[in-house]
Order: C-alpha cells, then structure tokens, then sequence
C-alpha cells in the first residue's frame, strides 16, 4: 500500500513565545492535489517548512512519505520535490547547470542529470536560455525554474510555497497550466497560497487556515456552498446616500469601501434595492468564491 | 554511511567547480600575491636585513620569508571562500536553505563548503611551493609535506571562517575580518622572528592560529623538523575538529528552524 502523502494530528509549531502553527490535523491521499489557503501568517509556510524536514517539529505527529521527517530525513528528502516562497536559484550557475548540480545532490550521474535537464528545461519552456545566468530571468521563469528544480528527482509529493506570488497573471496562468500537467500525471502536490482562485484552479481539496489552526476543509465548491450563497452582490453608495442594507439577502458583511450582500439571487436582490429607491452608485453581482468563504470564516478579508 | 558522508561533500565541491568555470581569473589572480610579497619583501627587503640565523645556520631573508608566505596563502585561500563566498551562500543567495530540502545534512555542505576552501588554499600553496623552488628557497625534503601542511591550514582556517561568518549580521561587518586577518598576516613571525617580541608578547603570539602554520611551514622548508612541528599540527587538527563542530551547530540553529 502507498503510504499516505502526509498525515499530521496535532501539529503544533511554538518560535520561543509565539505559536506559528497550533494543532493542525492533515491527511494527503497519494495523487491529489491539496492546498492551504490563508492570509501572512496564518501558519502555512511553517507547516511547509516541517513538512521538508528542516524544521523541527514542537509537539504532535508529523509523517511525511510514511517516514518521520526527525528520523528519516534523508530518505524522505530524496522523494520530495520543494519550491520555497522566495526563489534561491543559485545564481553563480547558468540555467541548465543549475538543474544539473541539483540532481548531483540527488545522486544523479552527470549524464542522467544533463537529460534531465534539458527535459525539465522544455517542460518548463525555458530551453531556449539554458545557457543564460539565472539573472536575466524575469520573476515568473525564476519560478519556472525553481519549479524545475524540483523536479530532477521525480518526487513522489512537490510542495509548493505561494507558487504565483509577486508574477503578472500571464505567467501565472503559464505556471498553473505545468503544475496542472504534473498533476495529471499524478504527482501529490501540496500547495500554499492566499489567492482563491490559485486554490480553485489547482486544488482538489483545501484547508482554509487562519492564526495556526485550520478554520475550515473541503473542496472548493464544497466549501463555497458550505459557508456562503450561490451569489455575492456588492454595492457601494455615494456619500450621503448611504442606506443600511441589513436584513436584505441571507448575510451582509460591511467592507471599508462597499457592502457584500450574500444572496442566491444577486440580480433579484439589486432590483429590490432599485424598486425601493435606493441606488447603489455602484454595484456588481458575481459568483461566490473562497474570498467570502474565509471573510465568513474569520470575518477578514483575505488579503489585505 | 561512509559512503553518504563523502560523497555529498564531494558534490558541493563539484557545484563550487562549475561555478567558478567561468571566474578562473579570479582563481589565478590571488596567486600572485604571495609572490608580490615575496620579491618585494623577501627579495628587496632582504638586501637591507642581510642573513639571519635559523637553528645555528645562516639563511636567507628570502628563504626566512617565503615560507610564511605559503602559510599565510592557505589561510587567505580558505578564509575568502568561507567568508564573503560562505556569506552570500547563506543570507544574500540562501544557497544553503536549496540544498538542505535535498537529501544534503548540514555537516555534508559544511564539509563540501570546507573542502573546496582547502583545496583553493592549497592550489595557492602549491603554485608558490614551485616559485620557492624555482628560486632556491627550498633546502630540505621535508618540503615534499609542505603541500599537506597547507591542506591542514586551509581547512582550520576555513572552519573558523564560516564559523565567524554565521555571526556576520551585513556586508559592513567584514571589516572586522580584515582586522583579524591583516594582523595575524602581519604579526604571526610571517615577517621577522618570535624572539623580536618581548618575553611576555611571545605566548600571546604563539596562541594564534597562523603562527602555528607559518612555523610548521619553516620547518619543513627548512628541515628544521623536530617535535614542536608536530605541536603545531596537532593544534591546527584541534582547532579544525573544534570549529566545524561549533559552525555545525551554528547552521543548523541558522537554518533549520
């Protein structure tokens, strides 16, 4: 049997006084693709970090890959593939060699490891600069090639730390469409993020996370009629026009700059306002999404 | 076991190859300080301070001085790898954080990192062993050692580098490097002889660590060789096991959090 990808019960992560990850219960199943959504610091990184065995754990289980990240590090190690949060590519290499001193650490020979890089580099598109130094690279190939990087191994789980954060969305859109290729060919992938659409376009299932702990799991439909309507209206009135909306559609949630009314008849509900005379200056009516799943978690936007 | 514990070193000091494919220049051009020193001091000084006395025989200033020179090459060698090299590595590039989500432990970087600072150290040694034979300044057979003793200097001053440079908090903080090392280049009888200092200067010299490679270095030039050399590599091997236990535990309080 395929050991389980990670399962942790009681997680908990303590730096001196503060609690970065307090108590979390996981439960990877081999293939899927598993993302915990949060805002900055809702404990997601330091949960990534014990996953990859360089940090260690304060209290509760961890297994990763069936072993104990304190025991078997190595081992486990050699069968994940990481991409951190802040790419350190090593820059004193050209691309390709960059993707070949990897798959040395991994014990790869020279020669499977320039086949393994020129693999990685058309997987990534990026075989028309294997010769280049990593520091012409725009901000959304450094991450095609982190990404790259970790795979000279052929990892059985790739975790994924905030994959698209800082890229344009059309290299986020590139970077979605490889992961989503590494999916198809069943690799586990453990992502973390705080865009809801990267958790609804990648994950099967999902942890929201907020101050450590797990506030809600699912999948992202699941969650999404769970915790919030079919439609989100948001209205915003001119100054001096304002009109409390409480009462109208299941929830409304007041924001700095508009009002969210939760409602699974958003165009129902705005002709009702109208018919009564009051306007929005501005509205709009859309789908719901993870955003108001977490805002109606912990009652904070998700990014701030 | 054995096997992992050599060859992950062995592969760190391969990534430090190809990177450095591209700057040989940067290799080759530190191998001509020690010869700088060498014509300058050795040679041009020498003129003025004549012959001096060294276990009852007269030598050369030059002689006195090149091997100090060797000494003091190793260490340099070793010490800008495992400083400047060892710092943006590990806070401007976090080379180190890449390598450690691979099956790499810290000691294997640290003794690959180690590794190639002595090796660098070393090719430096060996370059200018060929300029002190070219000009005579090789007397005894000992001097087939001198290669390995520079190995030996290489490596301590390559594990008390990085371990001084895991406390580096900015680039601005290796100006006190240059304080450390300029002094021990300066000071370590590199230049004139132990019985210069006052009495009581003498053991204070005799504490630090480059004395001990700049004298073990004479007497194997000069085949001066009796039990105080092997004092000195026993104090150089201490000091080598010592500090990389010490930058061990410092990296991994750094970088496994």
């Amino acid at each position: 049997m395929i050991p389980k990808p990670v399962v942790a019960s009681d997680l908990t992560k303590r730096f001196d006084s503060f609690t970065a990850v307090n108590g979390i219960d996981l439960e990877l199943e081999p293939g899927e693709s598993f993302a915990m959504l949060g805002p900055n610091g809702a404990g997601k990184s330091s949960t990534m970090k014990m996953i990859s065995t360089v940090s260690p754990v304060t209290s509760g289980e961890l297994k990763v890959l069936g072993g104990d990240p304190q025991a078997d590090g190595p081992a486990i190690r050699a069968r994940l593939g990481v991409v951190p949060q802040e790419d350190n590519l090593d820059e004193a290499l050209t691309l390709r060699e960059n993707l070949m001193v990897y798959a040395r650490y991994f014990g790869l020979s020279w020669s499977a490891a320039g086949r393994k890089a020129d693999e990685l580099l058309g997987f990534t598109r990026l075989e028309d600069r294997a010769k280049d130094q990593v520091v012409s690279l725009s901000g959304g190939m450094k991450r095609r090639l982190t990404i790259a990087r970790a795979l000279v191994n052929e990892p059985d789980l790739v975790l994924l730390d905030e994959p698209t954060t800082g890229l344009d969305p059309q290299a986020r859109h590139l970077l979605w469409e490889r992961l989503y290729q590494l999916k198809e060919r069943g690799v586990t992938l453990l992502l973390t993020t705080h865009y809801m659409d990267e958790a609804e376009q990648l994950a099967d299932r999902l942890v929201v996370m907020d101050q450590g702990k797990i506030v809600a799991e699912g999948s992202p439909a699941n969650l999404i009629t769970q915790h919030v309507t079919k439609e989100v209206l948001e209205v915003r009135f001119a100054s001096g026009h304002e009109f409390d909306v409480t009462g109208l559609g299941l929830r409304t949630e007041p924001l700095a700059d508009r009002t969210l009314i939760y409602t699974d008849d958003g165009e129902g509900t705005l002709a009702k306002l109208v018919n009564d005379g009051h306007t929005p200056a501005s509205s709009l009516v859309r789908r719901a999404s993870l955003e108001d799943v977490f805002l109606a978690l912990t009652g904070r936007t998700l990014v701030e | 076991m054995m096997l992992a514990a050599v060859a992950y070193p062995y592969r760190v000091v391969e990534r430090n190859v190809v990177s450095y494919r591209r700057l040989w220049l940067v290799l080759v051009s530190a191998m001509f300080e020690p010869v700088f020193f060498l014509f300058g001091l050795g040679v041009g000084l020498g003129q003025l301070v004549g012959d001096l006395e060294w276990y009852g025989e007269p030598i050369s200033y030059a002689q006195f001085v090149a091997p100090g020179l060797l000494a003091s090459s190793a260490m340099n060698g070793a010490i800008f790898d495992m400083t400047f090299n060892f710092y943006y590595k590990l806070k401007e590039s976090r080379t180190f954080d890449a390598m450690l989500v691979t099956p790499l432990s810290i000691s294997h970087v640290m003794d690959g990192e180690m590794a190639w600072a002595m090796i660098r150290g070393g090719f430096y040694s060996v370059t200018f062993l060929g300029v002190m034979l070219a000009f005579g300044l090789v007397t005894s057979w000992w001097a087939v050692l001198m290669p390995l003793a520079a190995l030996l200097v290489g490596i301590a001053f390559a594990a008390m580098g990085s371990y001084g440079t895991t406390f580096a908090r900015n680039w601005q903080d290796f100006d006190i490097l240059f304080l450390i090392t300029q002094p021990l280049f300066l000071l370590s009888t590199t230049f004139f002889q132990l019985e210069v200092y006052p009495s009581w200067a003498r053991p204070i010299v005799q504490l630090t660590p480059l004395y001990h490679g700049v004298d073990l270095m004479r007497d194997l030039a000069l085949g001066s060789v009796d039990g105080s050399a092997l004092g000195h590599v026993a104090y150089l091997v201490a000091v080598t096991v010592i500090a990389r236990a010490m930058v061990n535990r410092r990296m991994a309080r750094l970088l496994l959090t």
